[in-house]
């Protein structure tokens, strides 16, 4: 009996080991980043902030919009395209207004422009201050009495929380309009039934909403992108410029889940 | 007696297991210039890291002004490490930023300077360091040695109390290694910081040291003046200085210390009775010469005696070593010092008609020295007995030393 428990112990262990070790290791990180997401956002009301902040949002917005913007023509268009024919079915093509601008304000929009900016923007970030620590910068601010955080991460979720709805709004727009140009200009549906529809059935909640689920993701992907760039000299798994492309690609990745996760947890709340 | 500076007690760092310093105790004073030695990968980046409080002791501690930096608070380290400034051994500049971006960073951060003061600042500083034509370009534009001088006046655009260089003369061409040290040992006198330094180039870094610290197997293993360190017996220390001590210097070519203390054994050291030999100790008064003419060209110049020493007395059989930063000694075996006379005289006027004026165009062309300057080059005679060490022979020949050729640039030189 004695022996036959111990049989089956030792069967288990090398299952469970590594999983309560990767569960201590998720915890570890998890209160980790939040930690420093504490300073980082602490330290962003801190004087000498403003010029990095301005330089981040042009950065990490300004130089995004063209790329929101795309995605988003082109999102609308095939949302108007896509739903127009779905719609026909059930002769309510009239509605695609409606459908085509619920669909972008209160999901698309804000999950698709953060998406977007993840792989623009947050992969820079993460390269960026990865490779001043591995080529210790972030140590030669520290020596300079500058600090690290406040200096280098402060000004970039600053600037997400700012650029991120911005993008996100910007994304909204040019989607209607793309489903517009598919919906109207080349299927037929009546300019004004588009319009109509749109004032009528999207509410101000629903614009809350979107806005809302964009500051969530411009916390998220602006901590787990900074985070893994500063702490890129940590990794067990690499070291030098390795270790920076592979925390790179761990941010963008990340960065999408959490995403994709936190927009059903926001959704439901929103709900 | 003296409260030390920066003090370790039994400072001990473990990284994976792995002892880097084990029980470490060293004293660093005030407005000195503390020289760290030790091999590659000893732990003396770790050590300077501990300084400045990027890594803390796993045991021991580390006191400032006798306080331990673990029982202080916050400010009062803060207030600490305002007056320490940190050159590190791969100039850690930020390559996004141009040169002066770089060295106004300190100051725009931590200051409430007017934009016009940090400009005013940092263009001085970059004057100090011949930098001000390269102001806006950016560190990979550069050549390694101006990034170390960038990094140089990064560390010291604020003014700092303490300043710790990692390995400041690493990658650089003799003539610039020694413009460094002697750049350091001159800010030290004009600015009166506290100077520690990590360093292989022995014998340079002797020269502008006060005290010498040999960190050896993790622990510190010797700690006092360059002078105890020469008198010092001990096979490891003298291990460790063969490991890292070439054969020869490398700025003049002549004999390192070591290999001039063995020939000087096999020549002189064992016999007995009158003078076999005659001692030359020639110089140049190296700190004057750079005040008229910049500290690379002076160095030029001492490493021009130093190939004319080599070459006009190697071929008698005499040897030379550099005994400290402008001071050349030459022993010539079973030569009297009447003929040694004669043989400095011939070795004079060549020096004037030939190596001094190839000087002027040298400096012309390569650092743009337009002034007109003045070169003294002295020389001591004296007979070397067989019962005289090094430094006895040393003392009483700079007692002997008078000016042997004069150059003046546009006149015509005349040996004494």
């Amino acid at each position: 009996m004695e022996m036959e428990s111990k049989m089956k112990e030792s069967s288990f262990l090398p299952f469970f080991h590594p999983l309560g070790k990767g569960a201590i290791n998720v915890i570890n990180n998890l209160g980790a980043a939040a930690i420093f997401f504490a300073l980082a956002f602490l330290n962003i009301f801190r004087p000498k902030q403003i010029q990095e902040i301005i330089q981040q949002v042009f950065y990490i917005g300004a130089k995004s919009s063209n790329i929101v913007m795309l995605i988003g023509l082109f999102t609308g268009m095939v949302l108007g395209l896509q739903l127009y024919h779905t719609l026909t079915k059930v002769g309510s093509e009239g509605f695609l207004g409606s459908v085509v601008a619920l669909s972008i304000i209160r999901e698309l929009g804000p999950v698709l422009t953060a998406i977007m900016i993840t792989a623009r923007a947050g992969s820079a970030m993460t390269a960026e201050i990865g490779i001043l620590r591995i080529s210790e910068q972030i140590d030669a601010l520290y020596t300079m009495r500058v600090d690290p955080l406040r200096y280098l991460v402060s000004p970039r979720i600053a600037a997400s929380i700012i650029s991120f709805p911005l993008l996100t709004a910007l994304f909204d727009l040019i989607g209607i309009l793309g489903g517009y140009l598919t919906g109207v200009v080349l299927l037929g549906v009546n300019k004004g039934t588009y319009f109509y529809r749109i004032h009528a059935y999207v509410e101000m909640a629903d614009i809350r909403g979107g806005f809302i689920k964009s500051l969530v993701f411009a916390l998220l992907v602006s901590t787990i992108c900074c985070y893994q760039g500063y702490f890129t000299h940590l990794r067990t798994d690499s070291y030098g410029s390795k270790s920076v492309s592979l925390s790179t690609t761990s941010a963008v990745v990340l960065s999408c889940v959490m995403v994709l996760i936190a927009d059903y947890v926001v959704t439901s709340f929103l709900m | 007696m003296e409260t030390p500076l920066i003090e370790f007690r039994g400072v001990t760092r473990r990284f994976n297991g792995k002892i880097v310093l084990d029980r470490a105790d060293l004293k660093i004073y005030e407005n000195q210039i503390t020289t760290i030695i030790g091999k590659s990968g000893s732990g003396k980046s770790v050590l300077f890291k501990h300084i400045i409080g990027l890594l803390s002791p796993d045991e021991g501690v580390i006191l400032f002004k006798g306080k331990p930096v673990n029982e202080m608070s916050k400010k009062e380290w803060d207030g600490c490490r305002v007056q320490i400034s940190y050159m590190f051994q791969n100039n850690a500049l930020f390559d996004s930023m141009t040169v002066f971006e770089n060295i106004a960073l300190p100051l725009r951060q931590t200051t409430n300077l007017k934009k016009k003061e940090i400009e005013k600042r940092v263009m001085s500083r970059l004057e100090q360091m011949e930098l001000a034509d390269v102001i806006h370009r950016y560190p990979s534009e550069l050549s390694g040695g101006m990034q170390k001088r960038v990094a140089l006046a990064r560390a010291l655009v604020t003014d700092p109390s303490i300043v710790l260089f990692d390995e400041p003369t690493t990658g650089q061409d003799p003539v610039r290694k020694n413009l460094i040290l002697s750049m350091i040992a001159h800010y030290r006198k004009q600015f009166g910081f506290t100077a520690v330094l990590v360093s292989h180039d022995i014998p340079d870094v002797f020269f502008i040291s006060d005290r010498i610290l040999i960190l050896w197997e993790g622990s510190i293993a010797f700690q006092e003046t360059y002078e105890e360190l020469s008198r010092l017996k001990h096979p490891m220390i003298d291990e460790f200085l063969e490991s890292i001590e070439g054969l020869r210097d490398e700025l003049t070519g002549l004999l390192s210390k070591k290999m001039f203390r063995s020939r000087y054994a096999m020549t002189l050291g064992g016999g007995s009775g009158e003078a076999n030999s005659t001692a030359l100790l020639f110089g140049i008064r190296l700190d004057i010469l750079a005040g008229a003419i910049g500290m690379q060209a002076a160095i030029e110049v001492l490493k021009t005696l130093g190939e004319h020493v080599n070459k006009y007395f190697s071929p008698l059989g005499g040897f030379s070593s550099r005994r400290s930063r402008d001071n050349i000694l030459t022993i010539l075996p079973q030569v009297g010092v009447e003929e040694a006379e004669q043989l400095v005289y011939d070795f004079a006027l060549g020096l004037e008609q030939k190596a001094l004026p190839d000087i002027q165009e040298l400096t012309m062309r390569k650092m743009g020295v337009e002034a007109c300057f003045e070169i003294f080059v002295f020389a001591g005679i004296t007979e070397g007995r067989f019962s005289d060490d090094i430094e006895q022979i040393i003392e009483r020949a700079a007692t002997k030393q008078k000016v042997i050729a004069i150059y003046q640039c546009g006149k015509e030189g005349s040996s004494k």
